[in-house]
């Protein structure tokens, strides 16, 4: 009887404690999901009276603003392009052709890009990018980012390749397909699941950074939405709270929403084994 | 029979070739190259800048010195600052948290269990920018929510960025990066057979056993992975930067914040340099050992 008792009393310290720990992770948010509506809004949380759209509004026709949005959207998809289309074809060689230590060419690969981080590589990348002349452009950033996602992107999409059986793309070449032919209308469409993952694992990674267009980009007219977000201060140096708090909402929906996407279609642990 | 494969040889370098030239140029030209610019005094204006000297091993000196080795605002106390700063927000707070979280939602309500999943989830999934910023007003003195709370219950409140600096990053990073820890061991908990549960509940083990017998000893592959890949991303974390910049007066400037100030406000690109040298160096120990790991992990399996 007492061991029931201890249990059922076990079970609700657990629910309080997780409880609690839950506020904890919520609490720095709730100003956040409050602050966007509420066209006077400070630092301190106060619920919107009334729930209004204008802070969006003011977004909407700041042209900088957008111009954020537009270069983090032109940054992210550019980066993508890349990471998606060269994992894609390298993972796939590393799978399926006689390239002689592919497995060792997967762990330096993975090895190196895990030892050169931003932080620790951002003289050098600053340096290459300003000897090839690419300094205070888009293209540079995206470069950069597709560099250095590709290897983590290989290495998930080879695991995906390697589970395929080779029979499929077999079959397509005994009925007299080209290799490249059994690769694109055979192979691709069968681990279409596996780029889908890496591509919005790769968006995701581009879209939030900081750091790496932050030394590369001088123009403001190059910043995406996570620098251009850092002038939206007044003369005196004080955030401009409310244009801030709509900007960072408009900001993190595409994030939120991909995130939504995954976990839908996969589960959402898969997302959590890729992340950084 | 001669094996098959699918692809020639040329073909699949060809394949390799676009992947193969952006991770040379961007990932592995990097590597060396900063390790070359370390033993020079490059640097972002003036003369250096066009025509840099070598100077051997005079950066790493400078790094090393004894002198100022310890003062704040130099290298060795910025080591120091990051190492305790990883130890508490990534083993102490990240692993810890994750998973008393990821035990205490096995037999918690579903309900429960999905909200503190999300905003757990949430906290790590949005922008670094956004988060950063939210925090900024949570800690707010004046008009802060968690000043808000404080006073409500009647305690005084703090200017948490001001006096506490380095423990509000400490909690910022901690709460940013739970989720990761949490879902891995929500999932190693989860290939557990529950048989192995029911047995030990018959036998009246409390919850506080169970883990220990049971639960713990069977995921502790999972805890060596989580452990090294936090402990790498927290070392190399540069967020903190958006909240504090790694004021007031350098008490929360970890080396990534380190490494920007010397390199891009000094403009000493060859000390920064030898600082990400050693950076990396550090990250290549954490990195070896966890292809060790797993390594030695996968003959396990197939023996």
């Amino acid at each position: 009887m007492t061991r029931y008792l201890g249990l059922y009393f076990a079970r609700i310290g657990f629910s309080v404690a997780t409880a609690l720990i839950g506020v904890f992770f919520a609490l720095p948010l709730v100003w956040f999901i409050f602050a966007p509506f509420n066209p006077r809004a400070e630092l301190g949380l106060s619920i919107p009276d009334p729930f209004s759209l204008t802070n969006f509004e003011a977004v909407f026709q700041n042209g900088f603003a957008m111009r954020g949005l537009w270069n983090s959207l032109v940054q992210s998809v550019g980066g993508v392009i890349l990471v998606g289309a060269g994992a894609t074809l390298a993972s796939y060689a590393l799978s399926r052709s006689p390239i002689p230590g592919k497995s060792l060419i997967t762990y330096i690969l993975l090895l190196f890009s895990s030892v050169v981080s931003g932080s620790a590589a951002m003289v050098p990348i600053f340096l290459i990018i300003n000897g090839i002349g690419l300094i205070d452009t888009q293209i540079a950033v995206i470069l950069v980012f597709a560099g250095g996602l590709l290897p983590t992107a290989m290495f998930i999409l080879r695991d995906f390749i390697d589970s395929i059986p080779k029979s499929y793309e077999e079959s397509a070449m005994v009925a007299g397909a080209s290799p490249v032919q059994a690769f694109f209308d055979v192979a691709l469409p069968v681990i279409r699941p596996g780029i889908v993952v890496v591509v919005v694992w790769a968006f995701v990674s581009i879209w939030g950074s900081f750091l790496i267009p932050f030394i590369l980009l001088r123009s403001s007219e190059k910043m995406p939405a996570s620098v251009a977000i850092y002038s939206f201060y007044s003369e005196a140096g004080t955030p401009i709270v409310t244009l801030l708090a709509a900007y960072s909402l408009l900001y993190s929906l595409p994030v939120v929403i991909l995130y939504l996407f995954v976990s839908w279609k996969f589960g959402f642990r898969f997302f959590g084994g890729i992340k950084a | 029979m001669k094996s098959f494969s699918l692809l020639s040889r040329g073909t699949g370098v060809a394949f390799l070739a676009p992947a193969g030239l952006l991770i040379g140029a961007f990932v592995i030209a990097p590597f060396f190259w900063v390790i070359f610019v370390s033993f020079t005094n490059r640097s972002l204006l003036g003369r250096a800048a066009v025509d840099p000297d070598f100077v051997g091993l005079e950066n790493y000196f400078s790094l090393f010195d004894a002198a100022t080795f310890f003062t704040r605002g130099e290298f060795g106390s910025s080591l120091i600052l990051t190492i305790q700063f990883v130890l508490l927000s990534a083993v102490v707070g990240q692993a810890a948290l994750g998973m008393l979280l990821a035990w205490m939602l096995q037999s918690v309500p579903k309900s429960l269990k999905h909200v503190t999943e999300t905003v757990a989830i949430g906290a790590w999934i949005l922008p670094e920018v956004v988060i950063a910023f939210a925090w900024f007003a949570f800690l707010d003195y004046e008009n802060g929510t968690l000043n808000m709370i404080i006073e409500a219950l009647g305690l005084p409140p703090g200017d948490w960025l001001l006096s506490f600096p380095f423990w509000a990053i400490v909690v910022f990073n901690t709460w940013r990066g739970t989720a990761f820890s949490m879902m891995l061991f929500n999932s190693a908990f989860s290939s557990i057979p529950p048989s192995y549960f029911q047995a030990a509940d018959v036998a009246g083990a409390s919850s506080w056993q169970k883990f220990r017998d049971i639960g713990l000893p069977l995921i502790r592959g999972h805890v060596v992975t989580d452990l090294i890949l936090i402990t790498m991303w927290s070392f190399n974390v540069f967020t903190p930067f958006l909240l504090t910049s790694g004021g007031p007066s350098y008490r929360t400037e970890i080396l990534p914040i380190y490494t920007y100030r010397v390199a891009f406000r000094d403009f000493d690109f060859g000390k920064g340099a030898a600082v990400g040298v050693v950076v990396m160096l550090i990250n290549l120990v954490f990195a070896l050992f966890y292809l060790w790991v797993m390594r030695r992990r996968a003959k396990g399996v197939a023996a």
